[in-house]
């Protein structure tokens, strides 16, 4: 990874390379003063290298969930139930890849290349998020992901929304928005099935049933286990710890899988009136290693499947990248 | 500086937007294509699949000229010193009115 960044545009000095500029303990000052006042860095800033490379990695492993993501609710739209549910899913799925766009932009604002990061991606040396390395066995999966998935995902990335990081905290603006309707769709498709027949309430306690613990894995490792936690809430990349937003996401949930008439998997799960929060029982880290280490059910379908569209539109970018060209050697010669 | 570079050579557009008339474009981010056709294109697809604009403007990022990041570029420092281009500059009696 380079030490610079380099989508800045051209033509000025890079910080700290130009005559008479800070020294490098002035840049330290000058960021860590930034990060005090609650200021965002903003690209062509001096940051430290360590924040540069987390940054880096936090955004291209964001965006690569959002882009894994697309094919297990894919794997359904062309058997969704009506013309309605299959352009909703659409919809719903086209929004997954805009989130990884924005996503990749903002990384490549920290001098990252897309390209390199789908590779990275693609070669097992950067992460995405072990929920989607889950198979969606039956249609009401996709409401269940939508409803417990997505709604994690709002949970971890609100606060996102204030990351110390401009462009990323911009691009979590507009995916919260939009994460919001796939939240809503999922609820409101669970709520149909669930008026539907016996078979059709069993399939939604099922899919339930599944992505329920590994809906709660998707805010990481315990606080006790998490090395990085302290040194990204200093740097304001992380806002609250992993239990903190766990446990946000049970409060928030259980009333509404009341409200919908489904139970969840854990007998421990009860109300602590001491706490003001509801208990619950403990998550099988074991299993989540396993599926991070790529021992999931799904992991090597969904980056062969990946990498099998990368391959396939290789040619395409080619020849949209050398028709260009040619019109372009064309318009100069005229 | 050199561009990077992307594996298709495709290269990095800049996306600004107009949300509605009576408003500046604004910068949303960026997106590669082949040519500012592909572009303009994409940032339909990318940036206005809610309404979100009216008007789009690309911009191939290698022609954008920009000023140095630091906060105390000397760059800005005419501006610095003319607190009397500010109307609180102006000391006015407050019983004059519409002033």
């Amino acid at each position: 990874m380079t030490a610079l960044p380099e989508t800045g545009p051209p033509g000025t000095e890079l910080p700290g390379t130009g005559p008479g500029q800070d020294g490098p303990g002035d840049l330290q000052a000058h960021f860590e003063q930034t990060l005090d006042r609650g200021r965002r860095i903003e690209p062509r800033d001096w940051m430290p290298d360590a924040y540069r490379s987390s940054m880096i990695r936090q955004i291209a492993q964001h965006a690569h969930s959002e882009i894994i993501g697309m094919q297990p609710e894919g794997n359904w739209i062309t058997r969704a139930p009506s013309l309605r549910r299959k352009a909703i899913l659409i919809a719903k799925v086209q929004d997954e890849a805009g989130h990884g766009m924005y996503l990749y932009s903002a990384a490549e604002t920290l001098g990252a290349d897309r390209a390199d990061l789908t590779d990275k991606l693609v070669h097992g040396r950067q992460k995405y998020s072990s929920i989607f390395n889950y198979p969606t066995l039956t249609y009401a999966d996709v409401g269940v992901i939508g409803w417990l998935v997505d709604g994690a995902a709002i949970c971890n990335q609100v606060p996102l929304c204030r990351s110390s990081y401009g462009p990323y905290a911009r691009a979590m603006v507009r995916i919260c928005k939009e994460e919001s309707f796939h939240q809503r769709q999922g609820y409101e498709l669970l709520m149909t099935m669930m008026r539907g027949t016996t078979a059709q309430r069993a399939m939604v306690q099922d899919a339930t049933n599944r992505f329920w613990w590994p809906s709660l894995m998707m805010f990481g490792p315990p606080d006790d286990q998490s090395p990085n936690t302290a040194q990204s809430m200093a740097w304001g990349i992380k806002r609250h710890t992993n239990d903190e937003l766990r446990q946000r996401f049970v409060d928030m949930t259980v009333p509404q899988a009341e409200k919908l008439g489904v139970s969840l998997p854990d007998p421990d799960l009860k109300w602590n009136a001491e706490r003001g929060h509801y208990d619950f029982g403990s998550v099988d880290w074991d299993e989540f290693m396993a599926v991070v280490k790529g021992n999931g059910p799904c992991n090597t379908q969904r980056i062969a499947r990946r990498k099998a569209a990368d391959d396939q539109g290789a040619w395409v970018r080619e020849a949209a990248a050398s028709y260009a060209a040619k019109r372009r050697a064309g318009e100069e010669a005229a | 500086m050199e561009e990077p570079q992307v594996r298709s050579g495709w290269p990095l557009y800049e996306v600004f937007l107009r949300a509605k008339r009576g408003l500046n474009h604004v910068h949303v981010g960026s997106l590669h294509a082949a040519d500012s056709q592909m572009a303009l294109h994409h940032a339909r697809d990318l940036y206005t699949r809610r309404n979100e604009g009216i008007s789009i403007w690309v911009v191939a990022a290698r022609d954008i000229t920009a000023s140095s990041p630091d906060e105390k570029d000397p760059f800005f420092a005419p501006s610095g010193d003319k607190v009397y281009r500010h109307p609180t500059f102006y000391e006015i009696p407050d019983d004059v009115p519409h002033m």
